[in-house]
């Protein structure tokens, strides 16, 4: 069974990583490197090769009604093959970024609790393994988020664990009411349950982990810690954080309680749509205004999460197509634009938009791939994020939508006007800047060309063909509860 | 019934500390309680009126109450510990750099 590997690999790393890691400079690197290559070598013969059956994983060998299970589906290798991509390239991007700062070993061990945490909120199923590994994942994302040690990082660090902290309560409440209610906490035993109960419930539990998981996810009028946290951050994180932890423990949690648990309420799902289009509107305003770049990008998070929320509201299955494809999209695109401002950022000492110029020549890698990443988040074929805006748009017209669809088109266009500035003022100024304080190596070049190459590559994923071996098995998932639970259960 | 509701008002409290404190240790004081109301949410739902601890004894053959949400409570209050503490730490550190508790003072991440 390869399930576990992908808790024990990270977690392991971690460990020997603060065991010997003060001694030796490199070992930490070397670990780190390896531990997360055999992780992306692990999810991508998962998701192409055992991907086509759910496994079932039962820990120490206890049946279900007992003892705690992992579960990868179609939806879980899918996520965690986002997961290791980003992952990779932030290792190979910290390597010399995080040289700076001292005492680096620490960096990569919190960077493996991190990931560890991630995938195990993606593969457990059962409701309070999650919120123990949703706990890892994020004591070790404020940390990290501290972890510059300059005044602004703990005041944004303080902040997003107050939030984090109030969104763990709410989640507990709400398994706590899920256990008072089901006296179970798998969760295919809770989603075979819930419909012999009284209707209350489903509101009591969807109301608390609406709120609660909708704080992680930074859905809008829960957005106030994202631009504090993920602008403070060292560079590979913050593309960590925006690229993967707000939709592993956001969005994919989400999937699951609201999909295949509590299976798609009206109630909720308007919810979504609702918050959906306001974060689209809202974050992207908030976001033309800026002129630190990463708190920009920041802002833009929240404005591409309500494009994933709109589509996964509609629960057409082209809605969450396009939810789930620019899931993916994002994961990559911000990821890339983060590298570009943390590059730009080690090379000239500053992030202002303000005081940047022309520097195609000083740092092409860096502006090319600025460029096509650019073009994918505000929607410019062939890249990938034009695919998946127009398929949610799309669906939002087909089922009977328009003032969504006319909403989105909006967000876009405003998304492509913020980005010209950022283009304008940042890459392609009128003044050009000659001298840099540091090169760009490598590693962080090769991070950023990978990254831009899967920004064209992933826009074949919705290709005839192509689309019915990759993402029409999640839709199925997604879409089918009770497969979910006898699959699960073994019938 | 009335248990519930105040177990619901301890849990209020600790909101109105979080919104309306500017005070850092406030806040942290009132996550914890917060935190105390969940914790004791679990234990009020598995509570049966004259059941006794969940220890298999012989002999006794009086019903139990129900031993897991116990054993998720033990677990939620270590990962509150762990929140507790990095929170107290960043608070210290937030003191050095500012000379103060006053969270209205500390905002130089604007916009």
């Amino acid at each position: 069974m390869i399930l576990p590997f992908y808790i024990i690999i990270p977690l392991f790393t971690a460990f020997l990583i603060s065991l010997i890691g003060g001694k030796k400079d490199y070992a930490a690197v070397i670990f780190s490197v390896i531990s997360v290559f055999s992780l992306v070598c692990l999810s991508l013969y998962g998701f192409f090769i055992g991907g086509r059956q759910i496994l079932v994983y039962r820990m120490s060998a206890w049946d279900i009604p007992v003892g705690i299970n992992l579960v990868q589906d179609s939806l879980s290798s899918f996520v965690l093959v986002m997961i290791s991509i980003i992952s990779l390239t932030s290792v190979l991007f910290s390597i010399q970024y995080i040289r700076h700062l001292s005492q680096d070993w620490k960096y990569y061990a919190l960077f493996m609790l991190l990931l560890s945490g991630m995938n195990g909120v993606v593969l457990t199923g059962d409701l309070f393994n999650l919120f123990v590994f949703m706990e890892i994942a994020l004591i070790a994302a404020f940390s990290l988020v501290a972890y510059g040690g300059r005044a602004e990082e703990y005041e944004a660090a303080f902040k997003y664990a107050v939030m984090g902290s109030v969104s763990s309560t709410l989640i507990l409440v709400g398994i706590a009411v899920t256990y008072c209610s089901t006296s179970t906490l798998t969760l295919a035993l809770i989603a075979e349950r819930l419909p012999a109960l009284n209707t209350k419930v489903v509101y009591w539990i969807g109301g608390l982990f609406m709120a609660g998981f909708g704080l992680k996810t930074a859905a809008m009028p829960f957005h106030a810690w994202l631009p504090d946290a993920h602008s403070s951050a060292p560079a590979p994180i913050s593309s960590m954080l925006s690229g993967v932890l707000i939709k592993a423990l956001g969005i994919y949690v989400l999937i699951r309680i609201f999909f295949n648990v509590l299976g798609a309420p009206e109630l909720f799902m308007r919810i979504f749509m609702v918050l959906g289009t306001v974060s689209i509107i809202i974050g992207v305003f908030l976001a033309i205004g800026q002129w630190d770049m990463k708190r920009l990008l920041a802002y833009h998070s929240i404005s591409q999460i309500g494009y994933i929320l709109l589509g996964l509201g509609l629960a057409t299955p082209l809605g969450i197509l396009g939810a789930i494809f620019h899931m993916f999209n994002h994961a990559i695109f911000k990821g890339l634009l983060f590298y570009n401002a943390g590059a730009v950022e080690m090379a000239l000492g500053t992030r202002n938009l303000k005081n940047l110029g022309n520097i195609s020549k000083l740092l092409p890698v860096t502006s090319g791939t600025s460029m096509i990443a650019s073009l994918s988040i505000s929607g410019i074929p062939p890249f990938n994020g034009f695919f998946s805006k127009l398929i949610i748009i799309i669906a939002a017209i087909k089922s009977g939508h328009p003032v969504y669809a006319f909403l989105a088109v909006v967000g876009s266009i405003l998304t492509l006007a913020s980005f010209m500035k950022v283009q304008r003022y940042g890459f392609h100024g009128d003044r050009v800047i000659e001298t840099k304080q540091t090169n760009v190596g490598l590693a962080m070049n090769g991070a950023m060309i990978t990254l831009a190459v899967l920004c064209l590559v992933t826009s074949l994923m919705i290709v005839p063909g192509i689309k019915e071996s990759i993402l029409d098995p999640v839709i199925a998932v997604i879409l089918n509860k009770t497969q979910y639970i006898q699959m699960v259960m073994g019938r | 019934m009335i248990i519930y509701l105040l177990c619901f008002v301890l849990f209020l409290v600790g909101i109105y500390g979080v919104i309306t404190k500017r005070d850092l240790v406030k806040i942290i004081l009132s996550l914890a309680i917060m935190g105390y109301s969940a914790n004791l949410f679990l234990i009020l739902f598995a509570y049966k009126k004259s059941a006794l601890y969940p220890i298999l004894e012989k002999g006794v053959d009086v019903p139990m109450v129900d031993p897991l949400p116990q054993a998720l409570v033990l677990t939620s209050i270590v990962i509150e510990l762990g929140t507790t503490a990095l929170l107290v730490s960043l608070v210290a550190k937030l003191f050095q750099k500012y000379r103060t508790f006053d969270i209205t003072k500390i905002r130089r991440l604007l916009g």
